[in-house]
C-alpha cells in the first residue's frame, strides 16, 4: 500500500472513529441555500430512540443472515463448484442495506449495483430464492437468468441487481420520477459504489434528479475500493457526496459502522425525498472484507492484511451492533449465538434446496425476452422475432 | 517455436509497441497496478511506468473519448476496455466520434486509436457482461474490427492495429487468454484484411471468427472421424476489412458453407457473409448455406443453459450434416 492510500485509510479512522460523531454535519454538510429547506428533518427525534428490542433485534439479525448467506455462498462457490462467474461479497457492508431499506415504507423502492444480496434479503427475499438464483436454478428469483449480479423482487420493490457501474443511476432517478408521475408519497433508494461516481450517467441523473425534484436518495456505499483502485487513485475531490453541492443537492457523510448512523441519515434524506420531493446523496463509509469478487486474486495486494483485520475488528457493523445491544439490554450472548445459529442453519437449508432444485429447460432460454412473445398476441405479433429457435 | 498463451502474445504485443513508439500509451481500468483485470497487461506498468501505462477511473465515456481526442493529435492510445460489454456506456465516442470525425474534416484529421478487451459470453456471468458487438462496430463506416483466435493472431494483429491509422477495435475473449498457441520469437505483423485457413479440406467450409474458429477445429475434427469428411476451416481474424477473396475461393473449392459465430443471429457478421456468398459464389453452392449462432436470446446465467446457447461442436457438427 502506498503512502497515500494509508494516510487516506488513517483519516477515515481518524474522522470517522467513534459512533458519537456520527454524521459529522458541521464540517462537513453544506450550509443551506435559500431554497431547501436541509436540516429540518435531522432536528426531529431519533428515530433510532423509537425502536423496540424487538425491532432492535430484528435489525441485528437481518445483518446476521446476509454474513451467514453470504459465507455460505463462499463455500459453495470455492469448495463446491456449484456457483460460478462472479460473486461480489457484501460482507463488511451489511448496515448499509439493513439500515437504509428498513425504514422503507409501502411507497419506497430499491435499486442497486452488483454487489446486491445483502439489499435483497434486507427487503425480503428468501435465502431459497437467492441461493437458488446464485447456483442458476430455476427455483431463483430470475429462474437463473440474471444470476450473482442480477437478483431482481419488483413485487419487494427491489428493481435490481445491476452490472453495468453506475447504469442503475438513472433508473433510480425514473423510478422516483415515477412515483411523482402518479402522485405517490414515496422514495427510491439508489445505491452505487465509490468508484461508480465516476460514470457520466451518474451526473446526468443528480443534475435531471434535482432539476426535476425527484424523490431520490443516492447512496454511496464507500468502500474505499473500486475493484484494486483506491478512492485517491480514481475520484478528484472528497468526499465523494460533496459532488451534490454542483447540483444544489443535499448531502452527508456517514459512518456506516453503525446502523443507527445509517438510520438517522436515511431518515433525514428519505422523508426530505418523501415530503419535499428533493433529492439527496449520502456517503456512507463502509469497508468490504472480501475480494471486489470471489475471483479477485489481488484482494492482499492493494491493501494491508493489518488494514482489512483493523476493520473487521474494530469496525464490523454486527460486531459494532452486537456491542450497544449488548450495553442496551436488548440483546445477551446467548440470544446473539441463537441467531447466528439460526442463520447458517437456514443458509445451509438454502443451498441444498438450490442444490436439488432443476434448471429451467432449454426452451425457456426463448422466454420472457419479449412480453408480446410470453403473452401469445397474434393480433399484435406480426413477423418474425426470434432468429434462431429451431433447436 | 515457443508456445505461449493468447494472454503472453498480446502482453508481448504491447510491450513491443510500446517499445518501439513512444506515443504508444495504454489506459484502462485497473490496467497498471492492477495488472490488468485478466491480466493482459501484466508487468507493462512496472516497465514502462507511470506515463504509458495509466489506470483510469471508471469513466469509459470519458476516458476513451479522450484517448479519440489525443489520437487527433498524434498520441497512438490503446485502451483497454475491461469487459467490450462495457463500451455501452461509451458508443458516442466510440462509434459516432472515432468513426465519423475523419470523414467530417474531409479527411484532414486520423484517429489512430486501439480499443481493445474482451467480448464473449460463456463466462457464466449472465446478460450485461456477455456482449459480442462486432457486428455493431462493423456496421459502422470508419471503424475497423478484428478478432483473433489463436495467439499467434493476437499478437500479430494487436501490432498491426497499433501501427494503423485508423480506429481499430480488437475483441479478445477470455476463454481464449489461457490456451497455448505456437508464437515465433521474431517480430510479425499480420495485416488486417487477410483471412487465415485453420484447416484445409474440399468438401465442406466453415466460416468462423473469434472462439468459433477453435469450435469449428473441432466440429471439423468430428467431421472427419465420423463421416470422412474433409472441412476446410477459414479463420476471418478481420471482420472489416473483410477478405471476400479467401471466403469465396474457399466455397468455389468445397461448394458448401456453414458460418459459424457466438454472436446472435440477426443483423450479424454471418448475414453479410451470406449475402457476399449469393453474390459472388451463387453457382458454386450446392446447398443452402447454414448459420450456427448463439440462441436469439439475451445471454443466460444458468451454466449449462448458457454452454447450450452458446454454439458448440456438436451443433456445427449438425449443421454440416444437413448440407451434406
Ligand atoms: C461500465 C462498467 N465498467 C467497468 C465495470 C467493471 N467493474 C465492475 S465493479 C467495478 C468496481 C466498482 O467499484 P465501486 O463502484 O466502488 O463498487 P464496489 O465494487 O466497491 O461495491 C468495476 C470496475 C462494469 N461492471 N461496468
Ligand atoms: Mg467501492
Amino acid at each position: 500500500m502506498t503512502y497515500r492510500s494509508f494516510s487516506f485509510v488513517l483519516n477515515v479512522f481518524l474522522n470517522l472513529s467513534a459512533y458519537t460523531v456520527t454524521t459529522a454535519k458541521s464540517t462537513n454538510k453544506k450550509k443551506t441555500v435559500a431554497r431547501k429547506k436541509t436540516g429540518k428533518a435531522s432536528s426531529g427525534p431519533d428515530i433510532n430512540a423509537s425502536l423496540s428490542p424487538e425491532e432492535k433485534r430484528e435489525l441485528y439479525r437481518t445483518m446476521v443472515r446476509i454474513r451467514r448467506f453470504e459465507e455460505r455462498s463462499l463455500k459453495s462457490y470455492t469448495q463446491e463448484g456449484k456457483i460460478g462467474g462472479f460473486l461480489h461479497l457484501y460482507i463488511g457492508q451489511e448496515s448499509v442495506a439493513v439500515g437504509s431499506v428498513s425504514l422503507m415504507e409501502e411507497n419506497d423502492h430499491v435499486i442497486t449495483a452488483y454487489r446486491d444480496h445483502g439489499h435483497a434479503l434486507a427487503v425480503g427475499m428468501t435465502m431459497k430464492e437467492c441461493m437458488a438464483e446464485l447456483y442458476g436454478r430455476a427455483t431463483g428469483c430470475s429462474k437463473g437468468k440474471g444470476g450473482s449480479m442480477h437478483f431482481f423482487a419488483p413485487d419487494k420493490r427491489y428493481w435490481g441487481g445491476h452490472g453495468i457501474v453506475g447504469g442503475q443511476t438513472p433508473l433510480g432517478a425514473g423510478l422516483a420520477y415515477a412515483l411523482k408521475y402518479k402522485g405517490l408519497k414515496g422514495c427510491c433508494l439508489c445505491y452505487l459504489g465509490d468508484g461508480a461516481v465516476n460514470q457520466g450517467a451518474y451526473h446526468e441523473s443528480l443534475n435531471l434528479a434535482a432539476l426535476w425534484n425527484l424523490p431520490v436518495v443516492y447512496i454511496i456505499e464507500n468502500n474505499h475500493y473500486s475493484m484494486g483502485t483506491s478512492q485517491k487513485r480514481s475520484s478528484a475531490g472528497a468526499p465523494l457526496a460533496k459532488r451534490a453541492e454542483g447540483y444544489d443537492m443535499d448531502w452527508e457523510v456517514v459512518d456506516g459502522s453503525h446502523i443507527y448512523n445509517v438510520r438517522k441519515a436515511c431518515d433525514v434524506a428519505m422523508k426530505r425525498a418523501r415530503e419535499e420531493s428533493r433529492p439527496s446523496i449520502l456517503e456512507i463509509q463502509t469497508y468490504r472484507y472480501r475480494g471486489h469478487s470471489v475471483a479477485d486474486a489481488n484482494d492482499k495486494k492493494y491493501r494491508t492484511k493489518e488494514e482489512i483485520q483493523k476493520y473487521m475488528n474494530e469496525r464490523d457493523p454486527i460486531n459494532v451492533f452486537k456491542q450497544t445491544l449488548l450495553e442496551e439490554k436488548v440483546l445477551t450472548e446467548e440470544d446473539a449465538d441463537q441467531i447466528s445459529k439460526e442463520a447458517r442453519d437456514e443458509a445451509n437449508e438454502s443451498a441444498d434446496f438450490a442444490n436439488e432444485s432443476p434448471y429451467l429447460d432449454k426452451e425457456e432460454i426463448l422466454t420472457d425476452v419479449y412480453w408480446e412473445s410470453d403473452n401469445d398476441r397474434d393480433e399484435i405479433q406480426k413477423g418474425r422475432i426470434f432468429f434462431n429457435d429451431d433447436f | 517455436m515457443p508456445s505461449i498463451t493468447y494472454r503472453k502474445a498480446l502482453n508481448d504485443a504491447l510491450a513491443e509497441e510500446l517499445e518501439r513508439d513512444e506515443n504508444v500509451v495504454i489506459i484502462g481500468e485497473e490496467v497498471a497496478e492492477y495488472n490488468g483485470a485478466y491480466k493482459v497487461t501484466e508487468g507493462l506498468h512496472a516497465r514502462f511506468g507511470d506515463k504509458r501505462v495509466v489506470d483510469a477511473p471508471i469513466s469509459e465515456a470519458g476516458f476513451i473519448g479522450m484517448g479519440i481526442g489525443a489520437s487527433m493529435l498524434g498520441v497512438r492510445p490503446v485502451m483497454e476496455l475491461m469487459f467490450w460489454s462495457f463500451a455501452y456506456v461509451a458508443f458516442d465516442q466510440i462509434i459516432n466520434n472515432a468513426a465519423s470525425v475523419r470523414y467530417m474534416a474531409g479527411g484532414t484529421i486520423n484517429c489512430p486509436i486501439v480499443i481493445r478487451g474482451p467480448a464473449n459470453g460463456g463466462t457464466n456471468v449472465g446478460a450485461t457482461h456477455s456482449h459480442t458487438p462486432e457486428n455493431f462496430i462493423a456496421n459502422t463506416p470508419g471503424l475497423k474490427v478484428v478478432c483473433p483466435a489463436t495467439a499467434y493472431d493476437a499478437k500479430g494483429l494487436m501490432k498491426t492495429a497499433i501501427r494503423d491509422n485508423d480506429p481499430v477495435y480488437v475483441m479478445e475473449n477470455t476463454l481464449l487468454y489461457g490456451q497455448k498457441w505456437e508464437v515465433p520469437e521474431e517480430e510479425y505483423t499480420i495485416p488486417l484484411g487477410v483471412a487465415d485457413i485453420k484447416k484445409e479440406g474440399s468438401d465442406i467450409t466453415l466460416i468462423a471468427h473469434g472462439r468459433a474458429v477453435i469450435t469449428s477445429l473441432e466440429a471439423a475434427r468430428i467431421l472427419e472421424e465420423e463421416d470422412g469428411i474433409k472441412a476446410e476451416v477459414v479463420d476471418l481474424r478481420s471482420i472489416r476489412p473483410l477478405d471476400e477473396a479467401a471466403i469465396v475461393k474457399s466455397i468455389q473449392k468445397t461448394n458448401r458453407a456453414v458460418i459459424v459465430e457466438e454472436n446472435k443471429p440477426f443483423c450479424g457478421v454471418g448475414a453479410q457473409i451470406a449475402s457476399l456468398l449469393q453474390y459472388q459464389a451463387f453457382d458454386y453452392l450446392d446447398a443452402p448455406i447454414e448459420r450456427v449462432s448463439a440462441i436469439d436470446a439475451p445471454q443466460i446465467y444458468a451454466k449449462p443453459l448458457e454452454d447450450f446457447q452458446i454454439p458448440d461442436a456438436s451443433r456445427v457438427v449438425a449443421a454440416a450434416r444437413r448440407i451434406l
